[in-house]
């Protein structure tokens, strides 16, 4: 690992000559902040909290094409995913959220559409030094300043940006703008370890979530889903924003000869998600849904993978409609154990 | 980068015989199908009570059994229940025209363990037709196995499948064969009532047998308890699972029973396996 330093005097500059590689950045659009293409010449800012949607939507769209057919042609093709592409100011909790979502990706199969995305693309991350007000990422394995799944990590000094270049696509990405940054001198590290620290004790949320994927088993049929789900409109929010969830439906479209079988995202808190052509739902209200949605994250995932699938982003707690939220909820599984 | 292989695309494959099993609204019409790439159909193996994707390009795809057995060579079977959007396109198929096929998915009947065994399968409806893969398979190694027998029922003798096959097998020394039909008929010469009553009739002996059981969530449930009451330890006992399936290779999350995607770790379970798995029979 090699530590630089990046004046904020060079920013702009900086940003400009990363463009040319496809870069993309958070932004505002309306109410909703997300990554979006940055053009050359274009601003960026990284001031404020994380994106309301995820950058897993880069890697992972919300509709993408498996292939193309037409009648008469015999092989379906799929599209080309060959494009190379920078995210810049992906924070440390999406960047472990892709690590954990790869697993899948990879299990037995390998699922080439999320395996080329990613292997193309290069995380730029931004520690968060003022963490929000829903984050727990320390309660899960993670942290304000985690490099998991980075290529290099940035931290706001102030005046500068210290950059921790982690692998060697971060190296690829600092050598084309070498003459933009200074080595990181001893001291930059030490206020870096300063602000990860504060950013730490800034966090207000925690939940211990040891025995937690052992106790969710046991309380199948306890009165608490009953409970947390009873508000629930089931929109979906919760998942769709979520940067560990991955469940995708398949579907055809046609135009006369010719059409395409795509994936858009899916969510296990739609009725429709898994009920049977008979009628029959083995999942038939939000009851088991939600259950479904904890399990998943705090024990079915455990058990195959591991490791927890939630990275304590607090998306789903913070943009619920009706308020249901996650901790609460993992408290209520804590005191019913 | 990495040349991944392509998982969702499938191979296509041309209809050399198709046949209705049964009529109705919700008749089940069976496929004789080639894989039209000599290379695909060379590589392709399965093994009982695998299943594969099948489908249309512009309708979507279905999981469906393969129902013909490893040994039978050079062609797959399926045995389509009409239901909804893919199966109904599938139906208006006939000799000659193109489907489309992916697989083989998921784990399988453990056949090889079972060597020495009596095998028992109690079917229901479409359910025979994961049974099926069994039933050939043990005729055509009998040797390897105590012994064979068949519970087969359906609501009328119109609706079971593969209604050709139980004669020519009621022949074969060591192969036993029940049929049943839910509501008495004219000229039927076997059992009248339901799958799991027969079963207790015929009061197969639990001792070195598998019992393995396919049908509808209802039958599954008396059989089951009915297997209990003869004694069959939960080992002994096998079944598959059917959740609603989109990619059929543990990827979309939608088929999973507790932590089990049942598209990949199932559809085969021993209802060991099973018991405590919450939502499995949900
Ligand atoms: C392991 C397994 C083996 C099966 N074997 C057979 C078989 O041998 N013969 C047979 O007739 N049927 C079988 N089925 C059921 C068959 O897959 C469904 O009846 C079929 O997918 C319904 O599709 P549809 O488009 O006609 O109905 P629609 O209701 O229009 O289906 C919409 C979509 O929902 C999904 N879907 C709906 N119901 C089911 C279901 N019960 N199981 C799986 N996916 C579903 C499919 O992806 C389908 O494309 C099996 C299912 C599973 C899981
Ligand atoms: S479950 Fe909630 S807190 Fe956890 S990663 Fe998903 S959106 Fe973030
Ligand atoms: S965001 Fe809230 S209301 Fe919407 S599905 Fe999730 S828990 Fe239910
Ligand atoms: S069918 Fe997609 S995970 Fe099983």
């Amino acid at each position: 690992m090699s530590a630089k330093l990046l004046h904020k005097e060079k920013w702009s500059e900086f940003t400009g000559r990363l463009s040319g590689k496809n870069l993309w950045a958070p932004a505002v659009q309306g109410e909703v902040k997300k990554f979006v293409p940055v053009a050359e010449g274009e601003t960026v800012s990284l001031e404020g909290g994380n994106t309301t949607v995820p950058p897993k939507a880069l890697i992972f769209p919300q509709t993408e094409t498996l292939y193309r057919f037409s009648r008469g042609e015999e092989e379906p093709e799929p599209p080309a995913i060959d494009e190379e592409m920078v995210l810049l100011g992906v924070r440390p909790c999406d960047a472990r959220a892709m690590a954990l979502v790869e697993k899948l990706f990879r299990w037995d199969f390998d699922d080439p559409y999320y395996l080329k995305r990613r292997e193309l693309t290069t995380l730029i991350g931004l520690a968060c030094n003022e963490p929000e007000i829903n984050c727990f990422c320390p309660s899960v394995g993670g942290s304000p300043a985690s490099t998991e799944g980075l290529d290099i990590l940035m931290t706001d000094l102030g005046e500068s940006y210290l950059l921790e270049v982690l692998t060697d696509k971060g190296k690829a990405i600092a050598g084309a703008v070498e003459d933009l940054l200074e080595e990181a001198p001893a001291e930059a590290l030490k206020q870096k370890e300063k602000l990860a620290e504060e950013a730490l004790a800034g966090i207000k949320w925690s939940v211990d979530p040891e025995g937690i994927p052992e106790a969710l088993p046991q309380l199948w049929e306890d009165p608490l889903w009953e409970r947390v789900s009873a508000p629930c409109l089931g929109c979906g929010i919760c998942t769709y924003l979520c940067p560990t969830c991955y469940c995708f439906d398949i579907q055809d479209e046609v135009e006369g000869s010719a059409g395409r079988r795509c994936r858009s995202w899916d969510s296990c808190m739609f009725a429709e998600y898994t009920v049977h052509t008979s009628g029959h739902n083995p999942r038939p209200s939000r009851r088991e849904r939600t259950r479904n949605r904890i399990n998943h994250k705090y024990s079915y995932f455990v058990d195959k993978f591991g490791e927890i699938a939630c990275v304590g982003c607090g998306r789903c707690s913070s943009l619920c409609p009706v308020n249901i939220d996650l901790i609460d909820i993992l408290r209520q599984v804590k005191a019913a154990q | 980068m990495k040349n991944y292989e392509n998982p969702y695309i499938p191979h296509t494959a041309t209809i050399e015989d198709t046949w209705y099993e049964t009529a109705g609204d919700r008749c089940i019409k069976t496929f004789k199908v080639v894989l039209d790439d000599p290379a695909v159909r060379e590589s392709w193996s399965h093994r009982p009570g695998q299943c594969a994707m099948i489908g249309l390009l512009g309708v979507g795809e279905s999981m469906i059994s393969i129902s013909s057995s490893p040994t039978e060579k050079g062609y797959l079977r399926f045995s389509v229940l009409q239901a909804g959007k893919v199966t109904s396109a599938l139906h208006q198929l006939e000799a000659g025209d193109k489907i489309t096929v992916r697989g083989p998915y998921g784990n399988s009947f453990p056949v090889d363990d079972w060597k020495g065994k009596e095998i028992l399968t109690v079917g229901g409806g479409i359910g025979q037709a994961p049974l099926r893969p069994i039933v050939e398979y043990v005729k055509a190694n009998l040797s390897d196995y105590a012994g064979l027998t068949t519970i087969y029922g359906a609501r009328t003798s119109e609706d079971l499948c593969f209604k050709g096959e139980f004669g020519e097998m009621e022949k074969i020394d060591g192969v036993c064969c029940h049929l049943s039909v839910d509501i008495e008929e004219e000229g039927w010469p076997h059992y009248v009532g339901f799958v799991p009553s027969l079963l207790m009739e015929v009061n197969p002996s639990p001792e070195n047998t598998i019992a393995i059981t396919c049908g509808p969530p209802i039958m599954i449930r008396f059989v089951l308890e009915n297997l209990k009451k003869l004694n069959f330890a939960d080992e002994q006992i096998y079944t598959t699972l059917e959740n609603r399936m989109k990619c059929g290779i543990g990827k979309c999350g939608r088929c999973n029973a507790g932590s089990l995607y049942v598209c990949k770790d199932g559809p085969v379970f021993s209802y060991a396996a099973l018991k405590d798995v919450p939502e499995a029979f949900a």
